[in-house]
């Protein structure tokens, strides 16, 4: 990591982790009587061992300029070990607060294992942790390869990549001490949003820098979809962290806005956070790794460039379809009806797209695990945007809102569409970055596939029937016009689908274990011997020709 | 012109349908241009390019 910086690369990289270390150091002695201090010495901590680490790499030799001949894809290593491990740690926290709905006493009176805490640690380990790192590592591989130009420097990625995982740790290590600002999926208080800017801004110049210099003249389509997410999210995060710290010593801070327009800003980023994170990035990801596997084209280049407008112009206004039957003025919940139904139409185009992409390939979507698990993500991402149009309608909503249907939609999406596709994506490029000449066992993805698959259909299953279950409970009256049953009955009536609902969990996370067993297998096999050249033997240079292909 | 509730909800009612059209109408023309198929036909190719595994100059 540190041999490939060049001697100033070093010196800058010692100049970020010294101040990042003084900030930290900062915020250790003013935030001493808050929890602010706290994450002072985290931060601190982070500082010091990156500047240690390069101090003593810092007289290994320069490196040559023959790795510009080469892409820069060791951060893309690194990140894709971090998405395991964060899969891992927000997919077992997930499991956990599962069992914690189905077993509540489990808490045992601890603070931080309240499920309150520990819930977003759960949602921001998967998104941000699992998501956010696929999404980086990915970016980066499809950037260079589409463009045929290397990352601009050696340091700018590594200051992406490690900066992200600080504010993920920030996040996760707040939540459990209590601090949140209280705004799903925005719940990192205002020192860690700033440094999330940070990281994001140079992230943006990354890819501005590097398609500056590219020798591709059209920009392919995948680089659209993750420059959309990287921009959209900036804005959101901005505009809906705005907020006034109580004090520079104090973690509190206060949002600038209030009541309704609170609840818009929040909605306006929750729904395009969806939007933009993890459906756009995803769908660069898709647009890239779907057609090399399968090895064709696109099935229409035309129709991805639409669905890319549409899904950006459309999903913008979508976000107030959270607010049905609340203060927000009529006119802008059915904006956002209106907008979430249109939206079929360029979600729809995408994973047509992606499907008529495969077909022709279907012996290899049976053949493969790992196109396998591209395919089904289409369709999940199919099943999920119908069903999310279908759910913003305003009587549709007025059954699914507030109750587990709106769980089960989420992991749709989150376990059918976004999981697979990363899992997909990962397993195509872990043997070619790491520079093995397979994943170390095939049997292993295939274990994963179905872990996944059944995973996602038992937790999906169990919030669907739950979900309609309590939403008809909470609207059945008695001949008196009060209500049939109290909350208490439905929370009852709930119990074995939750139990349900953490098995099919389990079964995901064990998938997402299986994958990190295997790459680090991968890792660890022998690398390939250098091919003996002309050594005589007459060696086909191919593997025969499968039958059906 | 106040800048008050009304204001800016007569501002989203026109404007914003107005240039939302005009931006779908754009990227539709723009996208099904004839001579621009070339182009996008070529992109389509880059994923599955056979080509060597590096960046087009040191």
């Amino acid at each position: 990591m540190i041999a490939d910086l060049t001697r100033a690369e070093r010196l800058w990289a010692m100049l970020i982790l010294g101040a990042l270390g003084l900030i930290g150091l900062a915020m250790a002695i003013g935030g001493r009587n808050d929890l602010l201090g706290i994450h002072g010495w985290i931060v601190l901590a982070a500082g010091l061992a990156g500047f240690i680490a390069v101090m003593r790499g810092r007289d290994a030799p320069e490196p040559g300029a023959e790795r510009l001949h080469e892409y820069y894809d060791a951060p893309t290593r690194v990140g894709l070990i971090l998405t395991l491990l964060w899969a891992v740690v927000g997919m077992g926290v997930g499991f956990w607060v599962a069992a914690l709905l189905a077993w509540p006493d489990m808490t045992f009176d601890v603070p931080w294992l309240s499920f309150g805490r520990l819930r977003p640690v759960h949602t921001s380990g998967v998104i941000f942790g699992f998501g956010g790192n696929a999404l980086i590592a990915t970016s980066f591989h499809v950037l260079q390869r589409t463009t045929r130009a290397r990352l601009p420097d050696q340091i700018s990625p590594w200051f992406v990549l490690l900066g992200y995982n600080l504010f993920c740790v920030i996040a996760a290590s707040g939540y459990l001490m209590g601090l949140t600002q209280s705004k799903e999926y925005a719940e990192p208080e205002w020192y860690a949003d700033i440094w999330l800017v940070v990281v994001w801004v140079v992230y943006f110049a990354i890819y501005m820098r590097t398609l500056a210099r590219r020798k591709e003249p059209h920009i392919y389509v995948a680089n659209w979809y993750y420059m959309a997410f990287i921009l959209v999210v900036a804005i959101l995060h901005i505009v809906n962290n705005l907020a006034v710290p109580v004090s520079l010593g104090s973690a509190k801070s206060y949002s600038l806005f209030s009541g309704v327009q609170d609840a818009m800003t929040q909605w306006w980023y929750g729904h395009n956070a969806v939007a933009f994170f993890l459906t756009a990035g995803f769908l660069g990801m898709m647009y890239y790794y779907l057609p090399k596997r399968a090895g064709r084209p696109i099935f229409s280049y035309r129709m991805s460039i639409i669905s890319f407008w549409g899904i950006t112009f459309m999903y913008m206004w979508a976000g107030s379809h959270h607010l049905h039957y609340t203060a927000l003025p009529h006119w802008v919940q059915t904006l956002g009806m209106a907008f979430s139904v249109v939206l079929l139409v360029p979600s729809w185009a995408s994973a047509g797209n992606a499907l008529l992409t495969l077909n022709g390939a279907w012996h290899k979507v049976r053949d493969d695990a790992v196109l396998r698990f591209m395919a089904l993500a289409a369709i999940f991402y199919g099943i999920t945007t119908f069903e999310g149009s279908f759910m913003a309608i305003r009587a549709v909503n007025s059954l699914s809102h507030y109750t587990d249907w709106t769980i089960g939609h989420v992991h749709a999406g989150a376990l059918g569409w976004v999981a697979m596709i990363t899992f997909g994506s990962l397993y195509s490029i872990v043997p070619s970055m790491f520079k093995r000449e397979r994943i170390y066992s095939q049997k292993l993805v295939e274990v994963h596939f179905w872990l996944a698959l059944s995973g996602t259909v038992i937790y999906v299953f169990a919030m669907w029937n739950s979900g309609v279950i309590q939403g008809l409970m909470w609207r059945t009256y008695t001949e008196s016009g009060g209500l049939t049953y109290s909350f208490i009955d439905s929370l009852v009536a709930m119990h074995p689908y939750y139990i349900a609902r953490a098995f099919g969990g389990l079964l995901f996370l064990l998938g997402a274990l299986t994958a990190l067993y295997n790459v680090v297998m991968t890792i660890r096999m022998p690398a390939p011997a250098p091919a003996p050249e002309d050594a005589g033997l007459d060696i086909p240079a191919k593997p025969a020709l499968q039958a059906g292909e | 012109m106040p800048f008050d509730h009304d204001t800016v909800v007569g501002f989203s009612k026109s404007f914003g349908l107005f240039y939302l059209v005009a931006l779908s109408v754009i990227a539709l023309v723009w996208t099904y241009w004839p001579s621009n198929k070339k182009g996008f036909d070529e992109a389509a190719k880059l994923p599955v390019l056979e080509e060597e595994d590096r960046p087009w100059r040191g």
